[in-house]
């Protein structure tokens, strides 16, 4: 939970300093290296994924999965694939590196002009986004890889210890 | 002023400002800006009463028509022998390319239409090639974009009085003169900021005008308000829930015939909750002049998550009849307590006289979102019938019907298919229908020739998993994860004749994907609607026989309208995916219970279809 609070302040951080530009395209080797609390990170500690032989995906990219339909599906449709309304984030995924992700979600993207309106709304202020986002980051990743199919994982890694509290307190509701 | 005026004048005000001023013909000629208009300064309009023009069967002067909602037009120069061939008469751009629910309204010589975000409006004169008569471009702050659940989509204009009414994006109601298009008044109402959109089409009664809220999703409380149409004052406003003087109940306000007593939405809601619990008002309006009642339904109580916000939750998901004078409630009927599906209650309310067990009821018909078609005594709020509409709905069994028991009115709901029956963090699966509904907003019409009603319809079942979320304002509030999947049989729409009070399916066509158009019936004994492919269709009222058929530029959400010109009767319809449609639908839909070899093999109406708002106007050949 203090990794989840931490994330929340470099968003706005990165956001803030205008860091944005800085960062090099695409999300590098997705291979999972270390694991905490659930989640996976790759060799420069970014969120992954870790799928097992048997299809098994970890409990920090099914989270993702769960948080991603609650308020990216609205706009971006099921499993990432895009709509009539918003990108196919499958593809804009291979695009960007970890820290672009996090400062295009904490601080939204505006794109009006004579051609289009397109807002994606700044999630920096939203728990039910920036508590998950590494979580939900892993489950895009795994999307844009074709690591992860369509749909609900069929099979996933058991919850870890102390998840629930943590994502209650994080969220800051009563359990 | 004259010419040589304004010649004159341009002279010294620069090249400019001349073009601007004296292009005779130039498209957007009378074009008026939202900020250009002096607030308040301009002086009332008058015209002719929405009663009267609505009169005239030559014009649709209505969203829906007329004040019972039924769109059954009485032309019928277009007729089962003729339809087959309907041609394109003329087309138009909206130059927007968002989705295109709604549909144009027209007024003698005059089409009046809006589009999506930026909700541009347009006068075009019928008499004279379809030429832009005035156009009107709000002053909108995008951010008001993505606090739009599910596309900036907007249902259409009211005219009343001389004027057009626009419920914009950014929740401000604007009238415009109908004659130049300029501002007469503008009301903001709740604030976009907490997450409280504008995508209905008003409804003119009288000096009234009455609208609803959008934002379910991000915790609105929700509300219907009306509004003097000389000058936008809001003369009553009533939540959905809250404290009685919210709600507007009173003493004699009843539910299926029993008064409902004090604080009876307070009673069913934990804590606070009521405050950011939804039950928003982003439908249809209809009215009965005799009754003096306006009816609507609310939305889903807000968050998805059922286990955040134990009770009923009155009164979301709930029919209204209020005294159109003073807003206050005579009858109320929950469709849907304690919703754990996000089955709004927010479809159109149909008045329509129909015959049950022989005698002649004034009743309302309504094809809710949860599956069921409802029959109810306009007048008492009495429930008459209530049938299941499409044959997969499973979430529960039937409505209880028994007047002596604890449950009347209430649905018998199937636990395994209710996802606040076993706590967080469950996946409930395989709920028919899905979150959108057996039918979501786009409305049935009534043939009073058939009797029957003809309902676009979804045939789309889920899986919901509830789990917590947090509250902050202007963001989304939902609290759970639908994988949506195609009914049985592997498709997603049903375009059907249904007879609610024997529950009869009298014809249907299957459809690839959900139909989201709205229909039209006609006394030409031909219905019309739009598919998602694109597809304007006419059929046969009586035997469900396809008459005609054109596939249109992009996929159709809009509802289909008619009208006479010069004696000539026109068939119009609005193109432009998007929508929930187009967001759920655009990739295709998978089916995580079915076979690996299914999954992905459902087709996406993305490989149909693409986006692009356009109006398509048909007619049959010659003069």
């Amino acid at each position: 939970m203090n990794r989840r609070l931490c994330i929340i302040l470099t968003a706005v951080v990165l956001v803030t300093a205008g860091a944005i530009a800085t960062f090099a395209a695409g999300p590098g080797d997705p291979k999972p290296v270390s694991q905490s609390g659930g989640l996976w990170t790759d060799k420069d500690g970014a969120p992954t994924y870790d799928i097992g032989k048997d299809g098994t995906i970890d409990w920090g990219t099914f989270v993702g999965y769960l948080r991603y339909n609650d308020t990216c599906l609205r706009c971006h449709g099921p499993d990432g694939a895009g709509s009539s309304y918003a990108p196919d984030l499958t593809q804009a995924l291979q695009q960007i590196s970890y820290a672009q992700f996090i400062a295009d979600v904490a601080g939204g993207i505006k794109a009006v002009n004579t051609a289009q309106q397109l807002v994606m709304p700044a999630f920096s202020e939203d728990k039910n986004v920036m508590c998950f986002i590494q979580e939900i980051y892993s489950y895009l990743r795994a999307r844009s890889t074709g690591a992860v199919n369509r749909g609900r994982p069929a099979k996933t890694a058991p919850d870890p210890k102390g998840f629930d509290e943590a994502s209650y307190k994080c969220l800051g509701i009563p359990q | 002023m004259k010419r040589n005026g304004i010649l004159l004048g341009c002279a010294t005000l620069g090249v400019l400002a001349c073009l601007s001023l004296t292009a005779p013909t130039a498209i957007g000629q009378n074009t008026t800006n939202g900020t250009s208009n002096a607030p308040a300064a301009a002086p009332s309009v008058s015209g002719p009463s929405v009663a009267q023009e609505a009169a005239n069967p030559d014009n649709w002067a209505m969203p829906s028509l007329n004040d019972a909602a039924t769109r059954y037009s009485p032309l019928k120069q277009i007729n089962t022998g003729n339809a087959d061939q309907l041609q394109v008469a003329w087309t138009f751009s909206t130059g927007v390319l968002r989705g295109h629910e709604g549909q144009p309204l027209v007024i003698g010589n005059v089409m009046y239409l809006v589009t999506p975000f930026p909700n541009n409006v347009f006068a075009l004169d019928l008499s004279h090639g379809e030429r832009i008569i005035w156009e009107y471009t709000p002053t909108q702050n995008p951010d008001v974009i993505p606090v739009m659940c599910c596309d900036t989509v907007n249902r259409g204009v009211a005219y009343g009085d001389g004027e057009i009414i626009l419920h914009q994006a950014d929740n401000s109601v604007v009238a415009l003169d109908a004659k130049t298009g300029k501002e007469v008044w503008k009301t903001p109402l709740a604030s976009y900021k907490e997450g409280a959109t504008g995508t209905d089409a008003p409804l003119v009664v009288g000096n009234k005008v009455l609208v609803g809220v959008s934002g379910g999703e991000f915790g609105v409380q929700g509300f219907l308000a009306a509004l003097d149409i000389k000058d936008g004052h809001i003369i009553w406003k009533a939540f959905s829930e809250g404290p009685d003087d919210q709600i507007l109940f009173d003493s004699k306000t009843t539910s299926l015939g029993k008064p409902v007593g004090a604080d009876s939405s307070l009673k069913t809601w934990k804590g606070d909750q009521w405050k950011i619990g939804g039950g928003d008002t982003w439908g249809w309006y209809s009215y009965d002049p005799k009754l003096h009642l306006v009816y609507y339904g609310s939305g889903n109580p807000s968050t998805w998550n059922p286990n955040q916000r134990p009770g009923d939750n009155k009164w979301s998901m709930t029919i209204f009849a209020r005294d159109i004078d003073t807003g206050v409630a005579k009858w109320v009927y929950q469709m849907t307590p304690h919703d754990q599906w996000d089955y709004d209650g927010v479809n159109e309310m149909i008045l329509a006289n129909l015959t049950v067990d022989g005698h002649e009821v004034p009743a309302l018909v309504h094809f809710d979102r949860n599956g069921f078609s409802y029959v109810l005594n306009r007048e008492t709020g009495e429930l008459i019938a209530a049938h299941k509409y499409d044959p997969s709905v499973n979430w529960a069994t039937g409505i209880d019907m028994n007047k002596s028991s604890p449950t009347y009115g209430r649905p018998e709901v199937v636990a395994k298919y209710a996802p606040g029956s076993n706590g967080v963090s469950v996946n409930y699966a395989g709920i028919c229908p899905a979150a959108l509904g057996n039918k979501d907003e786009q409305p049935a019409a009534f043939d009073p020739q058939t009797q029957l009603f003809y309902v676009p319809t979804n045939h789309v079942c889920m899986d919901y998993e509830p789990y917590p979320v947090a509250y902050t304002a202007g963001q989304p509030y939902v609290g759970a994860t639908l994988s949506m999947f195609p009914g049985p049989g592997g498709y997603m729409g049903r375009f059907i004749a249904f007879d609610p009070v024997t529950g009869k399916t009298v014809w249907h066509i299957d459809d690839q994907f959900s139909d989201w158009g709205g229909a039209l019936t006609t006394a030409g004994g031909v219905v019309f609607y739009g598919t998602l492919k694109g597809y304007l269709q006419a059929v046969d009222a009586k035997t469900g026989k396809l008459l005609y058929s054109f596939k249109t530029p992009s996929g159709i959400i809009g509802n289909v309208m008619t009208y006479m010109h010069d004696g000539k009767q026109y068939v119009a319809v609005l193109s432009g995916v998007g929508g929930w449609a187009g967001i759920g639908l655009a990739a295709g839909l998978t089916d995580p219970h079915a076979g690996l070899g299914a999954v992905g093999g459902y087709a996406a109406l993305k490989n149909y279809t693409t986006l692009g708002g356009q109006l398509t106007v048909f007619a049959l050949p010659g003069k």
